[in-house]
Order: structure tokens, then C-alpha cells, then sequence
């Protein structure tokens, strides 16, 4: 087991490095291009050779990754170009915001979804299954930002309850909230539920639920005792996975409502060329989904005793 | 042996058994649903410019609601944006963009993503350890951020969309391949192609992949349903296929802000792109369910 | 309530007329037509039949859990006096694992693997009855000491993927013994298990009838464990139960044909293959909606009358004389055995030709890299799975080897190493004077990989649903260059159809639109499409039902002899070894024990593995006495293997410290008959043999 987390863990590691090896070459293969993304498209020649020189881009390319690297590391992401301060001061305040927006999804995503994924899963076939699956498939059709401008027009335009932008100008708004979490929480639910509902099924399926009945237990002690906590292992690592999903989610969303976010950043930097915002947003989602992919996967052996005593 | 001539019958055409399979999924219900959303769609794009009543990127009049005539005679059946152009002509042509760019992503990501499926799965050892490990990496960014990042590098265009959701999911196509040969390469009569000195190639092309293709055909309309969605939202975000010609999540990126006043502008094209994936996403679904009774 | 239950002294349970149908897209399935059965206290009755007919359902319907497709559409179950179809879901509860109670076929599926065994056991008393938990504790693990399980302590904090498949087994058992039911319902108990654990678990299971007074109904395909456990016996074929009596009446004077034609379809180890040839039932089982009007066996019955065998439904009548005896045959009085003689297969014995195979020292060692934490430290990381150690023997022309051993003993190892899938760790593998212990297929020539083929175990899989069956044909012939002219390759593809008596439009179809049975003979044509000088059959029946398998096995025999073929028959079937063997090949874990002709295998001296083995197969021949040797323990993990005698921990005969340290020499009996054992050969030889005859005639009479 300790092994197992451990080479988990390694994994990770290497993954990280693969993956901050690959955007530096797609963004910083060639200094030229960095310079005039960092001085704009007026700066002359001999501008960008200072600039360059004064930032070691002439080094041989080994010795500026492993600088860059270094840096990462340490924290040190660089300059934002367009905001003109260091890219931590700017994504940190971004990062928090997304995260409640992320854990208040989560948050209406995980109970609903599993709930009814089981009650779904419970009875294979039974009308309640069906609606729920289907609702489920709905749902997951329709993009995030279909869904958004729907949900605005009807709270938005037609009741008028909700506010249609969640800048948060004037500090937290819970009532900006809701729409965006409503959104995300529409899409992604119905992709956990399936999960959780197939999951559910089988196991009502196998034969030691069939042994559990007919050794006479109560139905609610079937489901609760032998059904849930094999069933639910599956959902566990969905979940886990779905985090990087709602990294998608968030960009879309983020945008749609002016919400100061993380993603809304990286929609920015990238549309500006904000090279170091880019790759420090980058770096961020890719570290937080590998690390809830590494918490899925140990989550999983686990809840497994079939693999934890193995 | 007596010397009679053998008919040995033909197989049944490709074609035939496609027809008999679309007969099966008429069990399903929800399937049905599905395929009659995406043949509806695939019609009007096929007949866009017949049945479209304007050309889609004149601008004839400018923030008319639905319903309104035309001044030349004609109507607006479902109003017209911010410039003038009818809504209801450019989500025609929208299909057609849609559905010529969706399946072509799809199959470009599945050219690539079987090919590295079979060797990972049925070559094993280094060659699936190399495979996986750049499945994950490439895996391991969101989606979205994946997207964003390679067309902000190389440029919004219909080309660099198509590379962008082949490098993206390939490696999603490849994981289910390589899952399902190594079900199927434990299969005696791999083991019998194997016993008899089949090349590797054959037993991948002939003996495995055609028993893998009901999962894959069900995956492959999930998937088409999320590659809809992807160029949706990349036009939604600015970063997709360049103005004027219409595209759905353009459209409503264009007319989002304001949708408060005119909603019908961005509302028809998010009903579209919805509806749309909701029939590869029923279909996919009764695909399922028709293939698993069998 | 449930106590005065367990005082009832009338009929435990009584089924009558009992019908029950599957409800599917297709229609109605009727699974089970017009079943009755009555059950005293203390009885053990059988049920027995080929796959799919209806055995499972009639347990699951007793228990009440149909599943949702499932309904009784007609007759009744009581249950001491209680028709259970008025039972409410409570009620029902409360007999379910308390008064009824039931072990299945797959343990390991039985079980729940993320819940430890004590705490699976301890639910039953717990639910049913007002206790508390150490004393449902110690309930538990005195049920596990009752089904002989080693160290219960140690078996109530594991989780079921921790023991073996014969000590889940066991779990099983002890589970639904916990609250002392009435009625215990074991299906297939032992078809998932080895032959010698299952020789455990049938008596176990014949101890508890007697311990405990449980009425039992007892569910097999293998009419040899029905012998072994029952009293009673019912025999039923697509859904209807065909014949019932004593276990008596029904094996020693069957009087359906269908019963009389499954007695001669399987191997008894008691006869002699020439005296008895094995006969096979023509056909296939009928599919539940294709059954024929009247008498369901009526296209494969020889007796089969028109008129009055195919107008409406066959009643069960009961044999004069013999109370409890019931045929469903409308001809069973008419029938003159003694002037039936159907052919039989086996039989001549050729002789046999050139050596073809000659194997000597064979080793092969699968590498594993071991990643745990003790052997990081300790520095081997990498350790040998020895499959096969030291294999030396050798096959003629046209004779048929058997090699025969229970799960992981490396039959199947040695198969893929002389097929050319994996290469030899050391010794030779002489084919036809060639060395090819070396020569992975892709060396190989095409003549030389066509001469060797394989027919594989699983008719499920062995052939590619994707392609026809003549465009599979066709393959191996181009490939093996026996044709390549499109038109000859058609015309090859036609005989190979015909050799193995299949009709020619056989050919376009899918595998799908085939029986089991007809799949096999498909691989078996595939395998001799190249005219191979040797067929390697990998339990080529096993999967099959028991009135398919003396046919496929007969066709496979007629080929070989036909062409003169060397056979290597891997099997774990000791019976069909004893009828289609010329040479049997005792295998345990990756060692050979014991080799010689079958007739030197099969009588004194023996190893006391073959020993074991033999007086493990269950024989369902009533004139047969069988020594009883139980061997304990688990089969030992090749990665691990013991030292010195790889039988020494399971040994009946072991000789002390000597087995646990040297490897036991090859000493020969007679010329070419060589046991591996520290036992001096005179020893052995006094041995009595394993099965002997009880009564003066040597078949099942037939009046
Ligand atoms: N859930 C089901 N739905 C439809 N048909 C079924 C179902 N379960 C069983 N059947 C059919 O009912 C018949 C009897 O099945 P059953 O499982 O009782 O046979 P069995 O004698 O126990 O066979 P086996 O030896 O394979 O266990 C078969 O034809 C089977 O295909
Ligand atoms: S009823 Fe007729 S067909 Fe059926 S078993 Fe008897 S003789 Fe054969
Ligand atoms: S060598 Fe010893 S342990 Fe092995 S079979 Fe002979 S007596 Fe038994
Ligand atoms: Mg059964």
C-alpha cells in the first residue's frame, strides 16, 4: 500500500515535469517571440535583444528550462505583461474565488448525484430509473454556455430574481453565486449520477447481493450494509475525476459571468498573449488534476480490500 | 469428394448489416429519438441553401424579433441579430459547419487514437508503458484548458480546431482501444490466429478490432455529441471558426450581451447546439442499450 | 414462530404441478413445466439435467427470488403446510436463511469482497434471531470448526478473496447452517472447484445430512455426485423433469430414454472402453421456444413413435412395482432395450506408427517481478512461476496422449510451449526430429505450425464472432498453403464441413447462429485444416453438455484415427481419459508424477497423487465401490512451490521428512510405466486398487 502511494506520488511527479517540459517548449521555444509578446509588437530589434539578453534567453536551452523550473518552484512565475505585476499576485486572489465556485458545486453535485444514481440504480428498469436517466442525458447535452444563457433568460430576464453578472464588485454576493453554480451543477450531475447509477445496478446484480437476500436480511439493510459500500466506490473515483472537468466548466462560466476567476484569467492571458499568467494557470489545473487523479486512484485500492490486502 | 460446385454464399454486405443494426435500435425508444434529432439535423444541413430563406451573412435589417416580414417579402421566422442577419439562415448554415467539422474531428481523433490503442493493448509492455504515460500526461490537463492554450499558440482556424480535438482525445479513444484488447487478446481465438503464425498486425486489424467496435460505435457518438460541444464553446469563447460564416457558439458569444433586451438571438442557437447533442447523446444511449441485449 | 416451525412433521416441501416462465422481449420462456417433488424430513433428493434445464430456476422459485423477469404461472410450493406464494415479503424473509436456506455455485461471487467473512456470518443469527454479538461470534466459529475449516479465528477476520475457492466453499456452507435450517438448496456446490477439493466439500456435505437431519435438494449436471450425496433422484431434461425414483431405481433401471441415453453417453472409469463404448445422443438441446410438440426428446429419441409421441403434453406414469419410480415416456413399457444396440464411438485400437514427439527435460519459468516491500529489501525481486519442471515423454504416430492434472498443475503452460507461444526455459522439444523448444511461431515454418494444431476449450470464444465460419476455414487453409486457388480453398472449406458433419451452409453463418457443440466441431476442423501430424485438444468437451460431449469427443477420435494423427488430450476428466487414452500423463504442479499406459495408470501401482485423483472422480456407476481418500489442503502456489516431492503437504501416503527434503527419483514399474515417488516400488505395488466392482456385472443392467 505504502508503495503503491508512494510510486503514485512518483508518477505524479514525472507527470508535472513532462507536462511543464511541454509548455515550455510550445510557448518559449523561441525567445523572439516571447520578447515581442513582452514588449509588444512596436518594440524595435534592439529592444527585444536587451530585453532578451537582460533575461538570459541567449543561455543554451537546457540551462533557461531548468532556471524556469527553478522559478516554478519557488513560486516565481514572472511578470504578468498585461497587468504588470508578478502573476502570483494575481492568480492567488483568482484561484480562492474559483475554489468556492467549485466546492459550492461540488457541494450540490455530490449529494444529488449520488442520490439519485442510487435510487436509479436500486431498481434497474422502474420508471423512476428512467426518468432519471434520461433527465441525466439531458441534462449533460446541453453546453455549458446554452445552459447559462437559458438559465439567465428565464431568472434573469423573465422572473428577474437573480442578478445576470457575478463580478462581485462590491465583495461577496452570495446571490451572484447561485446562476454559476447552477450552470456547472447542471451540466456536470448527470454524468456522476449515470456513473453512479451503472455502478449501482451491477452491483444489485451480482450474487452476493442475491445472498444477502436470500440469507434473509431486510431489504434497507441489503442496500445499506452490502449494496452502498460496494457500489459507491466507483462514484468516488468519478468524482474525483469530474474535478478536472469543472476546470473546463469554470472557464466557460467564469466568462459568461464576469466572474473573477481563475479560469476567466487563463481566457484572458491566453487571448493576450500573457505568456507567464498562461503558463502559471496552466501549470495549476494541470497540478490540481493530477493530484485528484492520485487521490482518485488512491482512494480507490483503498476502498478495495480486494486490492488493499493484496 | 465428388466434384459438385460449391456455392459458398457471400457474406452480407457492410450496407445491409448497417440497415439491419439501425433496425435493431428500433427497440429502443429513447435510440429512436436520438437518430431522428441527428437525421433531422444532417438534412438541413445537407439542404441548407434550399431551405434557408436568406442568404447567412446579409444584413437585411437589424435587431427584428421573431416573426417579423421582410421588407422584400419573406419572413424572419426567428428574428435577426445585432447586424441584421436572419437568425434562423445562419443556424441552417451552422449546421452544416457543425457536422462537417465534428465527425471530421472525430475521425481524425479516432485515426490516431485506434492505431495506439491496438499497441498499447495487444504489444504491451514498453510500448503500453510509453503510450500510457503520454495518454496521461496529455489526459491530465482540463479539456478546456488543453483547447485554450493550443489555439491561443497556433491560431483559431477550422484546421487547427480539428488538430485540437485529435490531440485531445485521442488519448481518451486510445485508453477504451487498449481496455478492450486486453479483454479481448486473452480470447481463445486470438490464441488460434496466434498458434498459427498470424503477423501482429493481422490479429490487431482482424481479429481483435472488429469485436471491438459495438463499444466503440457507442463511444464514438458520445463523443461526436462532446466534440459539438467543444467547437460550440471555442466559438462561444472567441477562438472559433473565423467570422463571418456562422457558427452556433459564435452566434452566441456574439449576441450574448444582449440577450437581456433580445434574447431570441442567442436563445435559437443554444436550443440548436442542444438539441443536436442531445440526439448523439440519446442515440449513443440506445446504441447501448440495443447492443447489450444481444 | 419460527420455532414451531422447525417442529413441523409433515412434508417438508411439496411442489406441485409447478410451472414457471421467464418473461423476455422475445416472449415467453417456459423454464419449467409441470414440476412435482416432495420432501420429508431428512431427505436428500437430486436434481439433474444438462444446462438450461430449468434446475437453478426451480431453486431460485423455492427461494422466491425470481428476479424481475421471473414469474410462477402455475402450481404451488408449500412449504411445511404454507404455500410460499402467499407469503408476504416479511414473512418470507423471516424463512429465508433461517428456514430455507441455500450454497451456491460460485463462492467467490457468493460472498461480499468488501466485507470480512466473520462479519457475513454473524448478519445470519444476528437477523433471525434475538441475540447478541458474541454470541452470534461464537455461533460463527463453532459452524466453521463444524465445516472443518482450519483456524476460524483467523477465516472470521479475512476477506473472502484471502482463502482459497474450497475454504469459500466452506464459508458457504457454514452460513447456511448457521441457523439450522429445514431445507438447504445446493446448486452445483463444487462445479467451479478441483476435483479433489471437491471431494471434500461432497463430504462434507454428506456429513451434515446426516448431523444436522436437513432436508436437502441437491442440484448437478453430474450424476456422479448425485450418486454420492442423494437418495432420490429427479432427471430432468429442457424443463420437465423426464424420470424420478430412488437413487437406485433411476441408475440401475432406468427406464426413460433420455436417462438411459445420458448413462451411455458418459465415461465410467469402471468399464473398459471396448466393453461399453461411449454412445452418443444424437442432436442438440432444444432451445425453450423450439421445443416440439409432445414429448420434448422426442427429435433425438430412436423409440420416437408418431402419433403418440408427438400429441400433446407426456404425463409422468409410474412404474409398475416401483412406487416411487415416474417415467414421462409414453412408450416405456414398449421399448425393447435388449434388442437396441446403438453404435458406439471409441473402441478399435490402431497401431501406432513412428515417434512424433519426443519431449526431454523440459523446463519452462515464467519470470515475475516482485515489487513488494520484503523483497525490495531482501533483493530478489525478480522470482520464477515454475510451470513446468523437468517434462520428459514422448508420443507415436496416431496414439493419444493424455495429460491430466487438476487447475495450474501447467498443462496448459506445456501446450503454448509446443505450439511456438512461449520458448522452452531449458530441455528439448524434438517434433518430428526437429528441436523446436526454441522456435517461437513466428520461426516456424508454415508446414511445420500447420502440423501442429490446437482444438481450444471454450466454444464461446473460440471462434471469432466478427467472421463466417468458411471465411475462418478459408483462413487456414491459405495460411498453412494447403490451397490457394480461391475455388480449391471453397471446395477445402466444404470437406473440412463434411469431415467434422456439419451441413455445407454452415459455412456463411456467424458463430453466433451455432451450438456450442457445433462450434467445437468448427474448431476442430479449423485445427485439422492443415493436415497436422499433431492435435493438441485442451479439454476439448468440458464446456459442453454432457449428452453433446460423447459426440464431439467420438468425432475428434475418428479424425485422428482416420489420419493418423497424434493426439495430446489435456483434460482433468479421468473418466474420458480412461476411454480415449493410449498413454496417460499425470501432471501436479508443473511435475509429472506418474506416466505409463492407461491401463498401468489406472490400476496398482499408482502415485499416491493418481491415487488421490482417482478416488476423487465421481462415478456414477452404482456397482462401483470406491476407496475414499481426502486429500487436505490447498493446491500449494507455484510461485512457492514445496520442496523436496511437490505432494508433500497434501500426501496421504507421505513418508516423513524425506519427501520434505529430496526430490523424489523416476523409478520405472514396467517399461515405459515411471512414478516419481520415495515410496519403494514393492510398497506400491501391494496398494488395492481405487475402484473396484461391487456387483458381478459391469454395467448398468438393462432389461
Ligand atoms: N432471467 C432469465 N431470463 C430469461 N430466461 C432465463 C432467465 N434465467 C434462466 N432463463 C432460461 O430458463 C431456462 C432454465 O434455466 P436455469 O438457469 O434454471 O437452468 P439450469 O438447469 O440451472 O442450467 P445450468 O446447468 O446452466 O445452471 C434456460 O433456458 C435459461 O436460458
Ligand atoms: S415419449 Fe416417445 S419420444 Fe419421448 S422419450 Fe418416450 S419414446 Fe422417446
Ligand atoms: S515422495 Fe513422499 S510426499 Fe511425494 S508422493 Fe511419494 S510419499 Fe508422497
Ligand atoms: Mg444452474
Amino acid at each position: 500500500m505504502m508503495i503503491f502511494v508512494l510510486r503514485r506520488c512518483g508518477t505524479m511527479v514525472l507527470t508535472m515535469l513532462v507536462v511543464s517540459l511541454l509548455l515550455f517548449l510550445l510557448l518559449e521555444i523561441s525567445p523572439g517571440n516571447v520578447a515581442t509578446k513582452v514588449l509588444g509588437p512596436y518594440s524595435s530589434e534592439e529592444q527585444r535583444n536587451l530585453w532578451l539578453e537582460a533575461h538570459g534567453y541567449f543561455d543554451p536551452i537546457y540551462e533557461r528550462y531548468f532556471r524556469w523550473l527553478g522559478n516554478f518552484v519557488i513560486g516565481d512565475f514572472g511578470d504578468s505583461i498585461r497587468f504588470k505585476v508578478p502573476v502570483g499576485e494575481v492568480l492567488w486572489p483568482r484561484l480562492a474565488n474559483t475554489g468556492i465556485l467549485a466546492l459550492a458545486t461540488l457541494g450540490v453535485v455530490v449529494p444529488v448525484s449520488l442520490i439519485l444514481g442510487v435510487l436509479a440504480g436500486m431498481r434497474e428498469g422502474s420508471t423512476l430509473d428512467r426518468t432519471i436517466s434520461v433527465s441525466s442525458i439531458v441534462t449533460t447535452s446541453v453546453p455549458e454556455f446554452a445552459s447559462a444563457v437559458l438559465l439567465s433568460a428565464v431568472f434573469v430576464f423573465l422572473l428577474d430574481i437573480l442578478p445576470g453578472t457575478s463580478g462581485m464588485s462590491e465583495g461577496f454576493d452570495l446571490k451572484q453565486l447561485i446562476l454559476p453554480v447552477m450552470v456547472l451543477a447542471v451540466y456536470d450531475f448527470g454524468y456522476v449520477t449515470r456513473m453512479t447509477r451503472a455502478s449501482m445496478a451491477e452491483v444489485m446484480l451480482t450474487h452476493y447481493i442475491r445472498t444477502a437476500v436470500l440469507k434473509g436480511l431486510p431489504y434497507k439493510t441489503v442496500i445499506a450494509r452490502h449494496a452502498l459500500r460496494n457500489a459507491l466506490i466507483t462514484p468516488f473515483t468519478v468524482i474525483m475525476l469530474q474535478i478536472n472537468w469543472l476546470l473546463s466548466g469554470v472557464i466557460v462560466v467564469e466568462y459568461y459571468f464576469a466572474y473573477k476567476g481563475f479560469g476567466a484569467l487563463l481566457l484572458e492571458a491566453s487571448l493576450n498573449s500573457d505568456i507567464f499568467v498562461i503558463e502559471a494557470c496552466a501549470m495549476v489545473a494541470v497540478f490540481v488534476a493530477v493530484a485528484t487523479q492520485t487521490i482518485a486512484d488512491v482512494g480507490y485500492t483503498y476502498l478495495n480490500p480486494r486490492i488493499r490486502f493484496s | 469428394m465428388s466434384e459438385q460446385t460449391i456455392e459458398i454464399p457471400r457474406r452480407e454486405s457492410s450496407i445491409l448489416r448497417a440497415i439491419k443494426s439501425v433496425a435493431l435500435l428500433r427497440e429502443s425508444a429513447v435510440g429512436m429519438v436520438g437518430l431522428a434529432i441527428v437525421l433531422f439535423w444532417v438534412l438541413v444541413a445537407l439542404f441548407a441553401d434550399l431551405l434557408a430563406p436568406f442568404p447567412p451573412n446579409a444584413t437585411i435589417m437589424p435587431l427584428v424579433m421573431p416573426g417579423t416580414e421582410a421588407p422584400d417579402g419573406g419572413m424572419f421566422l426567428l428574428g435577426t441579430d445585432h447586424i441584421g442577419r436572419d437568425i434562423l439562415s445562419r443556424i441552417m448554415h451552422g449546421a452544416r459547419q457543425v457536422l462537417i467539422y465534428g465527425p471530421l474531428a472525430t475521425v481524425c481523433a479516432y485515426s490516431v487514437g485506434i492505431p495506439m490503442g491496438l499497441a498499447a493493448g495487444y504489444v504491451g509492455g514498453l510500448t503500453d508503458e510509453v503510450l500510457s504515460f503520454i495518454a496521461n500526461v496529455i489526459l491530465s490537463f482540463p479539456v478546456l484548458v488543453l483547447y485554450v492554450i493550443i489555439i491561443a499558440t497556433i491560431g483559431a482556424s477550422a484546421v487547427n480546431i480539428v488538430i485540437a480535438v485529435t490531440f485531445a482525445s485521442a488519448p481518451g479513444i486510445m485508453r477504451i482501444v487498449r481496455g478492450l484488447v486486453l479483454d479481448l487478446r486473452s480470447r481463445e481465438y486470438v490464441f488460434a490466429a496466434q498458434t498459427r503464425g498470424e503477423p501482429p498486425w493481422r490479429i490487431m486489424a482482424v481479429e481483435i478490432l472488429p469485436n471491438a467496435r459495438g463499444p466503440l460505435i457507442v463511444d464514438a457518438c458520445l463523443r461526436l455529441g462532446y466534440v459539438i460541444i467543444t467547437i460550440g464553446v471555442l466559438g462561444f469563447l472567441g477562438l472559433g471558426l473565423p467570422p463571418p460564416d456562422p457558427d452556433w457558439g459564435g452566434m452566441i458569444n456574439e449576441t450574448r450581451q444582449m440577450a437581456m433586451a433580445f434574447p431570441h438571438m442567442a436563445l435559437f442557437p443554444c436550443l440548436a447546439i442542444s438539441s443536436l447533442v442531445l440526439g448523439f447523446n440519446l442515440l449513443a444511449d440506445g446504441l447501448r442499450e440495443v447492443s447489450l441485449r444481444d | 414462530m419460527s420455532t414451531n416451525g422447525k417442529d413441523y412433521d409433515g412434508p417438508i416441501l411439496e411442489c406441485k404441478d409447478l410451472s414457471i416462465s421467464y418473461f423476455t422481449r422475445a416472449g415467453e420462456i417456459p423454464a419449467v413445466v409441470d414440476f412435482n417433488l416432495t420432501l420429508r424430513q431428512g431427505d436428500s433428493v437430486g436434481l439433474v439435467g444438462e444446462s438450461g434445464c430449468g434446475k437453478s430456476t426451480v431453486a431460485m422459485a423455492i427461494m422466491q427470488y425470481m428476479g424481475n423477469n421471473g414469474g410462477i404461472v402455475g402450481g404451488s410450493i408449500v412449504y411445511k403446510g404454507r404455500d410460499l406464494a402467499t407469503l408476504s415479503e416479511e414473512e418470507l424473509r423471516q424463512l429465508r436463511g433461517n428456514e430455507i436456506a441455500m450454497v451456491y455455485q460460485e463462492p467467490m461471487a457468493a460472498l461480499n469482497p468488501s466485507m470480512t467473512l466473520g462479519r457475513q456470518l454473524m448478519e445470519v443469527p444476528l437477523c433471525h434471531e434475538d441475540i447478541n454479538e458474541e454470541e452470534a461470534y461464537s455461533r460463527a466459529i463453532k459452524i466453521l470448526a463444524d465445516v472443518h475449516l482450519p483456524d476460524p479465528e483467523r477465516v472470521m477476520s479475512s476477506y473472502p478473496h484471502q482463502i482459497s475457492g474450497g475454504q469459500q466453499q466452506r464459508v458457504v456452507i457454514a452460513m447456511a447452517l448457521l441457523s439450522n435450517p429445514s431445507l438447504l438448496l445446493l446448486d452445483e456446490p463444487t462445479t467451479a472447484l478441483d476435483v479433489t477439493v471437491e471431494a471434500g466439500i461432497i463430504e462434507l456435505i454428506a456429513e451434515i445430512a446426516k448431523k444436522f437431519h436437513t432436508s436437502m435438494i441437491y442440484i448437478s449436471h453430474n450424476l456422479g455426485l448425485i450418486l454420492a450425496t442423494c437418495d432420490r433422484v429427479n432427471v430432468m431434461y429442457s424443463g420437465q423433469v423426464v424420470e424420478e425414483g430412488t437413487v437406485d431405481e433411476v441408475f440401475d433401471h432406468m427406464r426413460h430414454p433420455y436417462t438411459k441415453g445420458l448413462f451411455s453417453a458418459i465415461p465410467l472409469p469402471g468399464a473398459d472402453k471396448t466393453a461399453r463404448p461411449l454412445v452418443p445422443i444424437r442432436g442438440q438441446l432444444p432451445l425453450p421456444h423450439e421445443r416440439p410438440p409432445g414429448c420434448y426428446f422426442g427429435p433425438r429419441c430412436d423409440h420416437f413413435a408418431e402419433g403418440s409421441c408427438n400429441s400433446g403434453l407426456i404425463q409422468m406414469t409410474s412404474v409398475s412395482g416401483e412406487a416411487g419410480h415416474g417415467v414421462r415416456c409414453c412408450r416405456w413399457d414398449d421399448i425393447d432395450w435388449d434388442a437396441y444396440r446403438p453404435e458406439g464411438v471409441g473402441g478399435a485400437t490402431i497401431t501406432q506408427g513412428e515417434r512424433v514427439l519426443s519431449i526431454n527435460k523440459m523446463r519452462k519459468y515464467y519470470e515475475i517481478h516482485d515489487n513488494s516491500i520484503a523483497a525490495l529489501i531482501k533483493g530478489n525481486r525478480v522470482r520464477y512461476v515454475k510451470a513446468n519442471e523437468s517434462i520428459s515423454f514422448e508420443a507415436m504416430e496416431s496414439q493419444t496422449v493424455a495429460i491430466v492434472g487438476e487447475s495450474g498443475c501447467g498443462k496448459s503452460t506445456f501446450a503454448k510451449v509446443l505450439m511456438g507461444l512461449e520458448t522452452a526455459t531449458d530441455g528439448e522439444v524434438v517434433f518430428k526430429g526437429e528441436d523446436v523448444s526454441n522456435y517461437p511461431v513466428q520461426k516456424r515454418t508454415p508446414k511445420q505450425v500447420g502440423s501442429v494444431q490446437m482444438v481450444f476449450q471454450n466454444p464461446f470464444d473460440t471462434l471469432n464472432p466478427s467472421h463466417s465460419v468458411g471465411a475462418q476455414l478459408a483462413r487456414v487453409i491459405r495460411k498453412f498453403g494447403v490451397e490457394s486457388d480461391k475455388h480449391k480453398i471453397e471446395h477445402r472449406v466444404m470437406e473440412l464441413l463434411d469431415l467434422v458433419k456439419l451441413p455445407r451452409d454452415f459455412a456463411r453463418r456467424r458463430p453466433r447462429q451455432l451450438s456450442g457443440g457445433q462450434k467445437q466441431r468448427v474448431g476442430i476442423a479449423r485445427a485439422f485444416a492443415g493436415n497436422p501430424s499433431m492435435v493438441v485438444a485442451d479439454e476439448p468437451v468440458s464446456a459442453l453438455d454432457v449428452s453433446v460431449q460423447a459426440a464431439v469427443t467420438g468425432l475428434l477420435m475418428d479424425i485422428q484415427r482416420e489420419f493418423r494423427t497424434t493426439l495430446l488430450f489435456i483434460s482433468h476428466d479421468l473418466s474420458l481419459v480412461r476411454y480415449l487414452a493410449d498413454r496417460v500423463v499425470v501432471m501436479y504442479l508443473g511435475h509429472i508424477v506418474e506416466q505409463g499406459t492407461t491401463d498401468e495408470v489406472f490400476s496398482p501401482p499408482y502415485h499416491p497423487y493418481t491415487e488421490a485423483l482417482l478416488s476423487a472422480v465421481p462415478i456414477a456407476d452404482t456397482s462401483i465401490e470406491k476407496k475414499r481418500i481426502i486429500l487436505e489442503g490447498n493446491l500449494p502456489s507455484v510461485i512457492n512451490p514445496p520442496k523436496g516431492c511437490p505432494f508433500n503437504t497434501r500426501c496421504q501416503r507421505k513418508l516423513g521428512s524425506i519427501c520434505e527434503t529430496e526430490d523424489p527419483p523416476f523409478v520405472e514399474d514396467a517399461s515405459g510405466h515411471v512414478i516419481s515417488c520415495h515410496i519403494p516400488m514393492e510398497e506400491l505395488r501391494k496398494v488395492e486398487p481405487v475402484i473396484k466392482m461391487h456387483k458381478e456385472e459391469d454395467q448398468p443392467a438393462a432389461e
